[in-house]
């Protein structure tokens, strides 16, 4: 048996080793979601930084991470044997997402098989639905995942192939990467529907950013809305908190949100996005900023 | 009638802003909003709504806990995690595939309708306006944006209109690819932001995988010239127009603050260069 101080001192050691999944989101697109994501990041120590917007994934051109290997994300879909298929057509009937279409023989043709591999999701039901175990699964390339590091950040990114719409399982492949060990962000993609659920499902705290505009507002409530039903704790950041009134803050006070930071409108800051430069890199001082943030997320979740 | 999508790649960009301007201008058109999961063009038309719908995106699984016998069989085949270690079912995970129920032995899943959103159809100043709203934390986005572009293809085939204005969603995705099929049109607004450039890139890719024609619009053009030059050059690269820059002006904000369309709440320079960009995407050819 150890010591009772020993035991204390694991104790203190594993409240060290507490780290926690931190995601970014924000219901409307281009209130600074990434700039937040990616300036925080750099702004604390023992950092993985995750970009799930795998439709429009653009956290490295500010972070420039170098990138030592890329993985293709597969998804399976079915492939079927027309050799071993009768054309009973059972596939077709039990899949919901009209991803196949079986038209039956006849006296003077042979029955055709059609599989639209885009629509598939993967479930399975079809394979285990064949009685002539026609049905094979195959990969299918849905997109790739970037995995490198800046400095001691590391970085995995999801980029998803033009013409794919599956991108919450790309996300779900990029948060595989996800390493405890780190305090992780995640930068998750604009709005409030699939793929943001999936990026925001199962993180610790979610940082929902947000400008003051009627705009801003609207989709913060639908944020919000979406958070609480996960039961995801959340807090707000206001960007351009000085473009109009103090809207957001009196909706956070009613609703008993924390009001995490507020980046005021700055020329400078635009600026320097417009060149794909983190601001804290010039301005080191909001690296205070993001520290006392994290500290008083750390609080929240305690 | 043409349909004319406005769509960024990057969110934020300023399509709701030129949307509601347009609709402002054009004459004789219908307008959509397929941000669904994020609709914001409702607060610059002020749509009186007159009929709601609800919307049925899939099915979910539901479960009969008299009949189950917790043999697990629907935990071991979901795909998508959405048993827990009890047996319930997580809604938000099901996917609605309907496997559980064929591996249930003694049927006690049922596939129910799922209401995912609403839609509505109203009457606006502007002319027929057609929205939706996506449920909290519902899927489907992409089938309520083919709906809702359905039902104003109707009313716009109804009443013989010119125009179907369309505000785009974000992103390269599955509502993005609903609101792209069969349009005229698609007016690409970005801004001279690296982010800008790179969403852009995604954006001009999946319209050529779609062979839709495409014009430009360059957004707060001034806050980095040398960038505005590369997204010129990226235009004229790809057989692209760039039809309009709109300089950074606090205006635009403050249009939106005002729950305005720009052009109604400003004359000024800018109002003048999204006339222009207008009478270009007006013109014939
Ligand atoms: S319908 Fe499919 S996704 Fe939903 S719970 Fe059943 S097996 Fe899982
Ligand atoms: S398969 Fe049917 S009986 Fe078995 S645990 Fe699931 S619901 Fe219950």
């Amino acid at each position: 048996m150890l010591p009772i101080f020993c035991i204390n001192k694991i104790l203190i050691n594993d409240n060290n080793m507490n780290n926690y999944v931190i995601s970014i989101a924000s219901g409307k697109g281009g209130t600074g979601k990434t700039t937040v994501a990616v300036n925080f990041a750099l702004s604390l120590n023992n950092v993985q930084f995750l970009d799930c917007d795998v439709e429009e994934p653009n956290a490295n051109l500010f972070l420039n991470a170098a990138i030592s290997k890329t993985i293709d994300a597969l998804i399976s879909v079915p492939k079927i044997d027309e050799n071993l298929c009768n054309y009973c057509g059972k596939c077709q009937e039990v899949c919901q997402y009209k991803s196949l279409a079986i038209i039956p023989s006849s006296n003077n043709s042979k029955g055709i098989v059609l599989t639209f591999p885009h629509l598939c999701h993967s479930c399975g039901a079809c394979v285990y639905i064949c009685p002539k175990t026609a049905i094979e699964e195959v990969d299918k390339k849905i997109g790739e995942i970037e995995i490198g590091n800046r400095g001691d950040i590391l970085f995995a990114s999801g980029k998803l192939s033009i013409g794919e719409i599956m991108s919450p399982y790309l996300i779900k492949q990029v948060k595989k990467n996800i390493n405890k060990s780190r305090n992780v962000i995640i930068d998750a993609p604009p709005g409030t529907s699939c793929p943001v659920i999936e990026t925001v499902k199962h993180t610790d705290f979610c940082v929902l950013v947000t400008e003051p505009t009627p705009f801003g507002l609207n989709d913060l409530i639908l944020a919000v809305d979406v958070l609480k039903k996960l039961k995801i704790p959340f807090g707000v950041v206001i960007n351009r908190s000085d473009i109009w009134n103090n809207m957001i803050n009196m909706y956070c006070n009613e609703e008993n949100i924390p009001i995490l930071m507020e980046i005021p409108f700055d020329m400078g800051i635009a600026r320097l996005y417009s060149n794909g430069i983190p601001f804290v890199e010039k301005m080191p001082h909001y690296k205070q900023e993001f520290i006392r943030m994290f500290e008083q997320i750390k609080r929240i979740l305690e | 009638m043409k349909q004319i999508l406005i769509i960024s790649g990057k969110g934020g960009t300023g399509k709701t802003m030129l949307t509601a301007s347009l609709a402002s201008l054009a004459k004789n058109k219908v307008m959509v909003d397929c941000d669904v999961d994020a609709a914001d063009l409702y607060i610059l038309l002020k749509p009186k709504i007159i009929e709601r719908f609800d919307f049925i995106g899939g099915k979910k699984a539901t479960k009969d806990e008299k009949k189950c016998v917790k043999c697990g069989k629907c935990k071991q085949f979901c795909r998508f995690n959405s048993f827990d270690d009890n047996l319930r079912i997580d809604s938000t995970a099901c996917e609605g595939c309907g496997f559980c129920k064929i591996v249930c032995p003694v049927d006690a899943i049922k596939m129910v309708d799922n209401i995912s959103g609403q839609y509505f159809v109203s009457d606006t100043k502007y002319g027929d306006f057609v929205h939706a709203k996506l449920g909290i934390a519902e899927e489907n986005s992409g089938k309520l944006v083919a709906k809702i572009r359905d039902v104003a293809k109707k009313i716009a085939i109804e009443k013989n209109a010119d125009y179907i204005i369309i505000d785009g969603t974000p992103g390269i995705g599955c509502p993005v690819m609903a609101s792209l099929a069969g349009i005229d049109l698609a007016v690409i607004i970005t801004e001279p932001t690296v982010s800008g450039i790179h969403d852009m890139q995604r954006v001009i890719e999946l319209i050529k995988h779609f062979k839709i024609t495409a014009k430009v619009v360059i957004n707060k053009f001034d806050l980095n010239l040398e960038n505005c030059e590369k997204i010129k050059l990226l235009c004229s690269e790809n057989n692209i127009e760039t039809i309009g820059l709109i300089p950074f002006d606090s205006i635009v904000s403050k249009s939106i603050v005002n729950c305005m369309p720009l052009v109604e709440y400003s004359d000024g320079k800018i109002s003048q260069e999204i006339k222009n960009i207008w009478n270009k995407i007006n013109c014939k050819n």
